[in-house]
């Protein structure tokens, strides 16, 4: 692929500026993270009453919902940092995409095991096949697949651009697997009353729910960045050495 | 045309050679299937309910046994150099891949498939839309997998990666495809027309997301 | 031409870049003809390349003409018998590759160059594994090359003796 490279980078895609700006933000995003969530999780655990029908195990649903959401906004974020570092080559788009992988795989192994526990109490057993969960499985599957294309592919220019491509098949495919799990689910189970809801969202569950998505959130971006910051760090010792061995 | 004809006859042509893939997919497919009673227990009713499942599991189990050969071997031999400064665009050439493979290894799995349900028991009115499933499904499995090829064409013991990644892109195929089956009885004409989508827009898909990972893994 | 130069100097990095199969960092590579209007540059210079690599791009369970049929094919050329004449696989002609031997199989591929019709050929170490006669068949088919009007860029570790300009890289 043949890309125009006249067009001057933005000033963040400079790795040098780059750096010198996380440097300044990370202590305040890290607070920040750090105070939303410990007040997020607070509010969710003592100040929320308990549900009517699910009891004390609702509290669940404050680690569990925001995880969901993290796993498929992070996947979002991979998609277009994929799509960004293809089309347009910017050089921070490939770093961008693999430093969030492992951590939405983590946020959807978090959706998942916080799921099947809240599940317990209410099906009876930890994993019945709940279509939320099962897309959320799916989910986990492609970030190993993605993660492992990195690790496999030892040239990282191309591991990134490779990768890129079947983080945007995956992206394609995501809604249709979706669907099809859904589809699949009233197909074998047409009078389910095993819905996996939320309780219905008055206020006093959308406020901490709400704290605990932003903490998440900025949670992410936190780790997210320091990851970034890390692996461009990797990259200028990497290329420091090979220059030094061929001088 | 006539470049492109020639690329399917000789792709053909070396998956039905020695040590080509044809008869270890068909195999393969067959030893599955003949695994799962032995691991159920040969309760005639089961299986019969089961039958479609496992099948297309099986099915598509042994398509990804073949994947890795439609790149891998042309990127070590330098065949796909060859290939890419052709007069046919790679888009063409992965198309003319993808018809070779589905010839060789989807077809003999429909054709095999039937033989199989007899193992299952499966229910006589099931067998028309077993082969409609397969016939519809099996070349979406060939363009799912395809993708999967061109992007792990540069490693060397890329078959095992390849099927981490192509596996849960295909799940919507296991789920149309084993419905459609299963629910035989009662027509299972959604599970066919969604399956139908499906794989009509993975076969005009694939050939560009495959050139595209061909051509990053070849470094142009 | 010959491009000439120790292992590793990026011989063959260059030969794949001319041909449109590795991406150059910078810069762009134009092909000119003789008075200097621009006859390709981009995807469209592959078209005009025949490419002979370090490998033979020969399936080794097809037979020699199964091989050279596919290539005739692929490039548009007309027969493959005269060609297989041409570089003494004649008699061979029904053999799998695999029975050939190394020269045999350079031999083999030789014959796509000829038969793909190109004006520019880029040969990356041709006469590998060729013994004497296979050396003089390989020279005497890019001599006619030359001859008719087309360009052949060869490199090789080796300086070769029918070179017209020389590149040397890794000085």
């Amino acid at each position: 692929m043949k890309n125009d490279r006249s067009r001057p980078a933005p000033s963040l895609a400079n790795p040098k500026r780059f750096l010198e700006i996380v440097h300044v933000i990370l202590p305040w995003v890290g607070t920040l993270a750090g105070l939303l969530l410990l007040g997020g999780f607070y509010w969710a655990l003592f100040e929320v009453p308990p549900d009517y029908q699910q009891g004390e195990s609702v509290r669940i649903m404050f680690v569990h919902v925001p995880a969901a959401w993290m796993s498929l906004f992070v996947y979002g974020l991979i998609a277009v940092s994929s799509f960004v570092g293809l089309v347009f080559a910017h050089p921070l788009a490939d770093v961008a995409a693999k430093t969030a992988a492992p951590l939405g795989a983590v946020f959807t192994a978090l959706a998942l095991v916080t799921g099947s526990l809240w599940g317990k109490p209410m099906w009876g057993a930890y994993w019945v096949w709940d279509a939320r969960l099962t897309s959320e499985l799916i989910l986990l599957l492609i970030y190993f697949g993605y993660i492992a294309l990195w690790y496999a592919i030892e040239d990282p220019a191309r591991a990134g651009r490779v990768a890129a491509v079947f983080a945007l098949v995956g992206a394609v495919d995501l809604p249709i697997i979706h669907f099809s799990v859904n589809w699949w689910h009233s197909l074998h189970q047409p009078a389910s009353v095993l819905r996996m809801g939320a309780p219905t969202m008055s206020a006093a569950y959308l406020w901490p729910l709400g704290i605990m998505a932003l903490g998440y959130t900025v949670f992410f971006i936190w780790l997210w960045l320091l990851r970034i910051r890390t692996e461009v760090r990797k990259r200028r010792l990497r290329s420091i050495l090979l220059q030094g061995s061929t001088g | 045309m006539t470049a492109l004809w020639a690329l399917v006859v000789r792709d053909v042509r070396l998956a039905l050679r020695a040590g080509g893939g044809t008869l270890l997919a068909a195999a393969f497919f067959a030893t599955v299937a003949a695994l799962v009673p032995l691991g159920v227990g040969p309760d005639l009713q089961l299986l019969a309910r089961i039958a479609g499942g496992v099948l297309w599991v099986a099915a598509l189990l042994a398509t990804l046994l073949t994947l890795d050969r439609l790149f891998q071997v042309d990127f070590e031999d330098g065949s796909l150099d060859v290939l890419a400064l052709s007069p046919v665009t790679l888009e063409a050439i992965c198309a003319a891949k993808m018809a070779a493979h589905w010839l060789t290894t989807g077809l003999p799995l429909i054709l095999l498939a039937p033989v199989l349900a007899l193992l299952f028991n499966m229910n006589t009115e099931a067998y028309g839309v077993l082969l409609l499933s397969l016939g519809i499904g099996t070349p979406a499995l060939t363009a799912i997998g395809h993708i999967g090829a061109g992007i792990t064409v540069s490693l060397k013991r890329g078959g095992l990666i390849l099927s981490l990644l192509v596996l849960p892109l295909e799940v919507p195929i296991i789920i149309f495809g084993a419905a459609a089956v299963m629910n035989a009885a009662d027509g299972g004409q959604t599970a066919l027309l969604l399956l139908a989508a499906f794989s009509l827009g993975a076969v005009i898909l694939s050939p560009f997301a495959t050139a595209a990972a061909v051509r990053l893994n070849l470094g142009s | 031409m010959a491009l000439e130069g120790p292992n590793g100097a990026g011989k063959t990095s260059t030969l794949r870049m001319l041909a449109g199969l590795l991406s150059q960092a910078e810069g762009t590579i134009i092909f000119r003809d003789g008075d200097g209007t621009i006859v390709a540059d981009g995807e469209e210079r592959s078209r005009l390349v025949a490419w002979l690599g370090h490998q033979n791009g020969i399936k080794a369970q097809l037979s020699v003409a199964e091989n050279a049929d596919f290539f005739a094919k692929l490039f548009g050329a007309g027969g493959y018998a005269q060609i297989i004449q041409r570089v003494g696989l004649g008699e061979l002609a029904e053999l799998p590759a695999a029975y050939l031997s190394a020269g045999q199989m350079r031999r083999l591929a030789l014959t796509r160059l000829v038969l793909s019709h190109r004006p520019l050929w880029l040969l990356d170490e041709p006469m590998a594994s060729l013994d004497r006669s296979g050396r003089a068949l390989a020279t005497g088919l890019i001599e006619e090359h030359c001859a008719s009007g087309g360009i052949a860029i060869v490199a090789s570790h080796e300086p070769l003796s029918l070179a017209s300009a020389k590149l040397v890289l890794g000085s």
